[in-house]
C-alpha cells in the first residue's frame, strides 16, 4: 500500500541524511584539500558514542549528540593538526598530497574500524528511542526518522549560513576557491584546513549520532557511507554545498525506488550507476563546477 | 648472464617445495608468493600510472569465487580460464568508464568495487542460487598452489620486464609524468592506461582463483576482503612500486610482520594493519608519490607544465631537485 507520497517522504529522509553525511567530506576534500576516506568509520563511531551514552549511561540521545557534534569536532581537528598537517607541509605537489592522504586516511579507516571490532563487536546494535508511529499527510514515518532529519535539516541549513554569510565561511571558500591566492589575502591556510576538517569531522559524528536513533548500526558499515558520500561529493561538484544537497536527495531517491520497486539488497549497485552514469556524462559534476 | 641467472632463480623456486617437509613453511612461502605477485601486478599499472588503484581485493575475489563456483563443473584450467575472462572484462568496463579522469574518480570507484561485486554476489547468491556461501570442491594439493603461484609470479615479472622495453613501457612513462604531453605526442592514453590496467587486474583475479583450494569454504565476505587491497598497496609502496623488484622487498618483510600480527593479535589484526600502515607512510621520507615513481627515467626538462589531478607536474621539479 505505498503511496507515491510515501516514497517520496522516504526518498526525502533519506536522501536528506546523505546530504549531511556528505556536506562534512565535500569540507573536507574541497578546503581542507584530503580525500578522507575513513569519514564513514568516524561516522560509526558517532553512532557508537550515542548508543554507550544512551544505552549504557542513560543518556537522551539528544543531549548525546550534543557532545558528539564538538567531539567529532576536536578529534578530526586533532588528526588533521597531528597526521595530515606533516603530510602538507611535505608535499612536493598536490598530486603528492593526494596520495599520501589517501593512504593515511585508507589506514585510519582501518585502525578506526579495527578498535569499533574490539569495543563492540561485529554485530548489529540500537536503541531504542521514540519509536511510534506518526502520521503525516495519510503515510506513516517513525518519530525517531522524523526527528533525525529534521535535525539534519538543520544542521545542513546552519552549516550553509555560516558559510555563505559568515566571515568565518568566506574565508573556507576562498580557501576552497584558490588556494594559492588565499595567503596572500591574509588568510592562515593552516589554521583554516584544519577548521574545515574538524568541521568535516563534526558532520560525519553528528550524522552517525543521527543515524544510531533510527537505524541497527554495524562497526563494519562505514565503507558503504564513505562510498555513498563519496559519490555524492562528485555528483555535487567537490566544495559545494548546494551541489551536495541536491545529489544527496537524489541518491535518497534512487535507493528508495530501488528498494522499493527492484530489490533491496541491490541499493549500493544503484548507487554504483549512478556514480557511473555522472563520471560517464558530468564528471565535474551536476553543476559543472570543476574540481580545482 | 641475465638469462642464466633468470633461469636459476626459477629452478630453486620451483625445486622449493620438494626440500620442505614442514607444511608451515610451505604455507607460509604461497602466502609470499601470492602477495609477491599481487604486489607486482599492482605496481605494474599504479607505478608507471601513478593511478592508486584499491581494487586488488575485488579482482582478488572475482577470482576466487569464480574457483568456487565453477570447480566441481569444470576441469581446473577451464576455470581458470573463465575467471581470468570474467576479470579482464571487468577490468575494461571499469577502466573505460574511469581511466579518462582525474586520478581521484579512479580512487572513489576502486574504493567501493570490492564492496560493490561483493553485495551483487551476496544478492545473486540469497536470490537466485539460495545459497549462502559454497564448498570448494578440486583436488589440488598445497605444492600444486606454489607452483601455480611460482608460475604467476615468474611470468608477472616477465610481462613487467617485457613492458618496460615496448612501446607501451614508453608510453606509460610518458603518461605518469605528464598526461598533457603524453596526448600531444599522439599517444592514445586512454587505451594505454586500460590496456595495463586489464593485464594487472588479470594477474590479480588468476592469484584468486589459485589461491581459492585453500579455503575448504567460501562466501562472499571472505572472497571480498577490503584487507587484501590495503596489504598489497602498502607492500609495493613500501618496497617502492617504481621498479620490478622492488614490491618483492616490500614482500618479504611484510609478510613476515602480517604473519606475526595476525598470530599474536587475531583480534586486533585490523587495527595494528593499519597502524603499520601509518607508519610506513609516514616514514617515507619524501611521500607515497616518491615510492610510487622511483623509475629509472630520462630526466624530463622543468619547462613541462602540464596538470593532471591537480598537477602531476611536480614530480619532474622534484626529481630534478
Amino acid at each position: 500500500m505505498t503511496t507515491a507520497f510515501d516514497l517520496l517522504l522516504a526518498g526525502l529522509l533519506l536522501g536528506g541524511l546523505y546530504a549531511l553525511v556528505a556536506m562534512g567530506l565535500t569540507l573536507q576534500f574541497g578546503v581542507a584539500r584530503i580525500l578522507n576516506l575513513s569519514h564513514g568509520e568516524f561516522l560509526v563511531g558517532g553512532a557508537f558514542l550515542c548508543y554507550a551514552l544512551v544505552s549504557l549511561a542513560g543518556w537522551h540521545p539528544l543531549a548525546a549528540l550534543a557532545l558528539t557534534l564538538p567531539l567529532g569536532f576536536v578529534l578530526q581537528w586533532a588528526v588533521y593538526q597531528l597526521m595530515l598537517r606533516p603530510l602538507a607541509r611535505r608535499a612536493a605537489s598536490p598530486a603528492a598530497l593526494e596520495v599520501d592522504s589517501i593512504l593515511v586516511t585508507f589506514g585510519l579507516l582501518f585502525v578506526v574500524q579495527g578498535a569499533l571490532l574490539v569495543s563492540f563487536g561485529g554485530g548489529y546494535h540500537s536503541y531504542s528511542f521514540l519509536s511510534l508511529p506518526v502520521s503525516l499527510f495519510g503515510s506513516t514515518v517513525a518519530a525517531n526518522r522524523l526527528l533525525a532529519c529534521g535535525v539534519a535539516a538543520l544542521l545542513c541549513v546552519v552549516l550553509y549560513l555560516v558559510l555563505e554569510r559568515s566571515r568565518w565561511g568566506t574565508a573556507l571558500r576562498a580557501l576552497a576557491g584558490a588556494p594559492r591566492f588565499a595567503p596572500l589575502v591574509g588568510i592562515d591556510v593552516r589554521h583554516w584546513s584544519a577548521l574545515a576538517y574538524g568541521l568535516g569531522g563534526a558532520m560525519a559524528a553528528g550524522s552517525g549520532a543521527l543515524i544510531s536513533m533510527f537505524l541497527p548500526f554495524s562497526a563494519t558499515m562505514g565503507i558503504a557511507f564513505t562510498l555513498k558520500a563519496l559519490v555524492v561529493v562528485i555528483m555535487g561538484g567537490i566544495g559545494n554545498l548546494m551541489g551536495c544537497l541536491v545529489a544527496g536527495v537524489l541518491l535518497g531517491f534512487t535507493e528508495t525506488l530501488v528498494s522499493r520497486f527492484v530489490d533491496p539488497g541491490l541499493t549500493l549497485a544503484s548507487t554504483f550507476a549512478l556514480f557511473l552514469l555522472v563520471l560517464l556524462t558530468r564528471p565535474a559534476g551536476l553543476f559543472g563546477r570543476a574540481a580545482s | 648472464m641475465r638469462l642464466l641467472s633468470a633461469a636459476a632463480a626459477v629452478l630453486v623456486l620451483a625445486a622449493f617445495p620438494l626440500t620442505v617437509t614442514n607444511e608451515y613453511w610451505l604455507g607460509y612461502a604461497i602466502n609470499v608468493l601470492q602477495f609477491a605477485t599481487l604486489a607486482t601486478a599492482w605496481a605494474m599499472f599504479s607505478g608507471p600510472t601513478r593511478y592508486l588503484s584499491l581494487a586488488s581485493a575485488a579482482f582478488f575475489g572475482i577470482g576466487a569465487y569464480t574457483a568456487a563456483v565453477l570447480a566441481e563443473h569444470l576441469p581446473w584450467p577451464a576455470v581458470l580460464a573463465a575467471a581470468l575472462l570474467i576479470g579482464l572484462a571487468i577490468a575494461l568496463l571499469v577502466g573505460l568508464a574511469t581511466l579518462r579522469l582525474a586520478g581521484v574518480h579512479f580512487v572513489i570507484f576502486t574504493f567501493g568495487l570490492a564492496e560493490l561485486i561483493r553485495q551483487l554476489v551476496t544478492w545473486y547468491e540469497a536470490n537466485v542460487a539460495k545459497e549462502i556461501g559454497r564448498y570448494i570442491f578440486a583436488e589440488i594439493t598445497q605444492r600444486q598452489i606454489y607452483w601455480q603461484l611460482a608460475a604467476l609470479f615468474a611470468l608477472v615479472l616477465f610481462t613487467g620486464w617485457a613492458i618496460g622495453r615496448s612501446r607501451l613501457g614508453l608510453a606509460l612513462r610518458v603518461i605518469g609524468d605528464d598526461e598533457t604531453v603524453a596526448r600531444h605526442l599522439g599517444i592514445d592514453t586512454t587505451r594505454s592506461k586500460v590496456l595495463l590496467f586489464m593485464l594487472s587486474a588479470g594477474f590479480m583475479t588468476l592469484v584468486g582463483t589459485v589461491m581459492a583450494p585453500r579455503w575448504t569454504y567460501i562466501d562472499a565476505g571472505i572472497a571480498f576482503n577490503p584487507n587484501v587491497s590495503f596489504q598489497v598497496m602498502i607492500m609495493a609502496l613500501f618496497g617502492g612500486a617504481g621498479s620490478l623488484f622492488g614490491p618483492l622487498v616490500g614482500v618479504l618483510p611484510l609478510t613476515a610482520l602480517f604473519e606475526f600480527l595476525s598470530a599474536r593479535f587475531p583480534n586486533h589484526f585490523s587495527m595494528m594493519l593499519g597502524l603499520t600502515f601509518l607508519a610506513i607512510v609516514f616514514l617515507m621520507p619524501k611521500g607515497a608519490l616518491h615510492a610510487l615513481q622511483r623509475i629509472r627515467l630520462p630526466t624530463w626538462p622543468a619547462l613541462v607544465h602540464g596538470t593532471r589531478a591537480g598537477g602531476a607536474n611536480g614530480s619532474a621539479r622534484e626529481r630534478k631537485a
